[in-house]
């Protein structure tokens, strides 16, 4: 037997006491694993959309409040898609590019997808061929956002994940999302099967770590015959040649559509921006709150567990243990809680992190590798710093003191 | 060469008032006796067993072991190693710890001490069967009867192979008939060649020691030899 053993006795002893101070520890760790997972997740995303970015506009039906770029048209409300038909045929100039779309939840084999319905740029070259109107003129003074051109089936799916626009579709086409080809374990070329329908895989787009990573691009028409709705679409993204705001253009647009809301992306970047610093400042927060709190809650817990074992410390002093030997069966303990809430809170607020991500954020969190040291060694060390003078302590009790209790 | 106490005093402060537990106590006991120390409650008999084990320090006065003073020039902690390596205490309330075995409660000195797991083993069940206590390896405390703790906790004391045993009231606790086969057990453990120091209240049990020790009111009344 080794004095260790002592601590594992006693805590298996007290396995409540234990417990329950292990999970206040994990969860503070885990609340601060977990916004801080997100955060950093949030902000690359922010990186990610202000250097490729698509679209500058977005057209959303009124009741919706845009929090995310890239999950903005995943919401309940619909418009027209005839908004499409009267932005192409109002002859309002500096409209670059259009992309209608319609999202629908999917499931296939047990994982859940979102099906997006998008319409290719061909159509409404057509549509405004046939109308005779110049759709996509160049409005003057404006430099064009420079929007590389798809030819083969792989540069398809790749000008689509950086354009958010695509040349050509067919109806019984589809475009998968990185995470969802590797799920469904198909490649271009390949078939998959929605609702009863079946699509040929015609490009898979490159990993971006935004929730388009999860969704089945299709044609918008096919979509809307799935939904059974009727002509509706969720949202159009707007390329505005301008790169700035394009805050005339969307006036116009505006004045164009009174019922649907038009709002730049720079207003739904701002909000995500504020969502960001807002997160950091409660990692900073919480974590601060956790070190005070998490460190005071494991000292008295330190204090209260020397005082119920003074008779126990005073035996062993008797037994000849030295008084180092003695507050090191404190330190010991609160090694373990230390790594133990270190790294459980570091796997429950990463699998926290993983599921809420990409609902509260709208895009997919992986683990952060670097928050495993981090978490495990700075738990440990707010763990060891508090359970330090209850330790101390414990290894001054004096003995005969104790014994004279009885 | 066992303790010598030279003109030890001690005195407790408490709250203004000075109460002298031991005042100007002098002795010296040989190794190898078994020494019963007697006297009204309140006497000193506990202050002494403490000094001599190096648990209190005495107010006035030297005590040495084996010709080394325990407290002048000495750290708690060296106290702790000559404790560790010479002497077992023997309580009133047998302070096993209770949430480990009768085997573990044994083996605990000689973790403390750091001898290894195959001869912490072999002499915690050996004293444990000399102690009677075969079959009851890994009871708790909680599952014994109060003699049979009081032998898992004589099994602890020798666990070390102490050459001093320092039993406060060993058989306090106890009914007659317990108290009596601890005592032989004690009187066993003299006859090994260990010094043996016994505080006790009861008249039977000081004569099963070589010579008994009376205090009165911290001091010294008598000292008397037997055989
Ligand atoms: N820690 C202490 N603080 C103050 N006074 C103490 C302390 N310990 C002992 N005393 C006092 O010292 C005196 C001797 O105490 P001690 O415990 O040695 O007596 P004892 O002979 O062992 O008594 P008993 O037979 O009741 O155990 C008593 O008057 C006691 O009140
Ligand atoms: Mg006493």
């Amino acid at each position: 037997m080794k004095l260790r053993h002592l601590v594992w006795r006693e805590l298996s002893v007290r396995r409540g006491q234990f417990i329950t101070g292990l999970i206040a520890v994990l969860l503070g760790v885990a609340a601060v694993v977990a916004i801080h997972t997100v955060s950093i997740h949030s902000e690359k995303a922010v990186e990610r959309e202000l250097a490729a970015l698509g679209a500058n506009i977005l057209i959303l039906p009124k009741a919706v409040g845009a929090q995310n770029y890239y999950s903005a048209d995943l919401n309940e409300k619909v418009m027209p898609e005839d908004y499409v038909a009267r932005i192409a045929m109002s002859g309002l100039q500096g409209v670059q590019n259009l992309s209608p779309k319609l999202s629908l939840p999917a499931d296939i084999a047990g994982t859940k997808f979102t099906v997006t319905g998008i319409l290719p740029k061909s159509e409404f070259q057509a549509k405004a061929a046939w109308g005779g109107l110049a759709i996509f003129s160049k409005r003057k003074g404006c430099v064009a956002v420079n929007l590389p051109g798809e030819v083969a089936a792989e540069g398809k799916a790749r000008g689509l994940a950086r354009t958010r626009v695509i040349q050509d579709l067919a109806l019984d086409e589809a475009l998968l999302g990185a995470d969802v080809a590797q799920g469904l374990a198909v490649t271009a070329n390949g078939q998959i099967e929605l609702r009863g329908r079946s699509f040929r895989v015609v490009g898979v787009l490159p990993t971006t770590g935004t929730i388009d990573d999860t969704r089945i691009f299709v044609h918008l028409h096919t979509v809307q015959e799935m939904a059974g709705a009727g002509a509706v679409i969720n949202a159009i993204e707007v390329v505005g040649c301008c790169k700035d705001g394009a805050t005339s253009l969307v006036d116009e647009l505006n004045a164009l559509l009174p019922e649907a809301k038009v709002v730049t992306i720079g207003q739904v970047i701002a909000t995500q921006v504020s969502t960001n610093k807002l997160m950091s400042r409660l990692t900073w927060t919480f974590l601060a709150i956790i070190v005070v709190v998490g460190g005071a809650g494991i000292a008295n817990a330190m204090y209260a567990n020397v005082a119920e074992r003074r008779r126990e410390i005073a035996t062993l002093m008797a037994l000849g243990a030295s008084r180092w030997q003695v507050s090191w069966i404190f330190l010991l303990k609160a090694l373990i809680i230390g790594l133990a809430g270190g790294f459980g809170g570091y796997i429950v607020g990463t699998m926290a992190a993983i599921l809420v991500g990409p609902q509260i954020a709208g895009m997919t969190v992986l683990p952060i590798a670097w928050l495993i040291p981090a978490a495990a060694f700075g738990t440990t060390v707010i763990s060891l710093l508090a359970a330090w003078p209850p330790a101390r302590r414990a290894g001054g009790i004096d003995p005969t003191l104790v014994f004279q209790e009885a | 060469m066992g303790f010598a106490l030279t003109d030890v005093h001690k005195n407790y402060r408490r709250r203004g008032s000075s109460v002298a537990a031991l005042d100007g106590v002098s002795l010296s006991i040989a190794a190898g006796e078994f020494v019963a120390v007697v006297g009204p409650s309140g006497c000193g008999k506990s202050t002494l067993l403490q000094i001599v084990g190096g648990l209190l320090a005495p107010s006035s006065g030297s005590v040495s072991f084996r010709g080394d003073d325990l407290y002048a020039r000495r750290s708690a902690d060296d106290r702790a190693a000559v404790r560790r390596a010479n002497m077992g205490f023997v309580f009133q309330t047998f302070n096993l710890v209770p949430y480990l075995s009768a085997m573990e409660n044994v083996q605990l000195p000689m973790a403390i001490t750091g001898l290894t797991e195959a001869v912490q083993s072999e002499r915690a069940s050996a004293l444990l069967t000399r102690m009677g206590l075969g079959d009851r390896l890994d009871h708790r405390p909680g599952e014994l009867s109060i003699g049979q703790q009081q032998r898992v906790a004589l099994a602890r004391t020798l666990a070390n192979e102490p050459t001093v045993i320092l039993a406060d009231e060993p058989t306090g606790n106890l009914d007659p008939e317990t108290g009596s086969a601890i005592l032989d057990m004690l009187a066993s453990i003299h006859s090994e060649g260990r010094t043996v120091v016994m505080v006790t209240h009861d008249p039977q049990a000081a004569r099963r020691a070589k010579r008994t020790l009376r205090l009165d009111r911290g001091r010294i009344m008598s000292d008397e030899r037997v055989g």
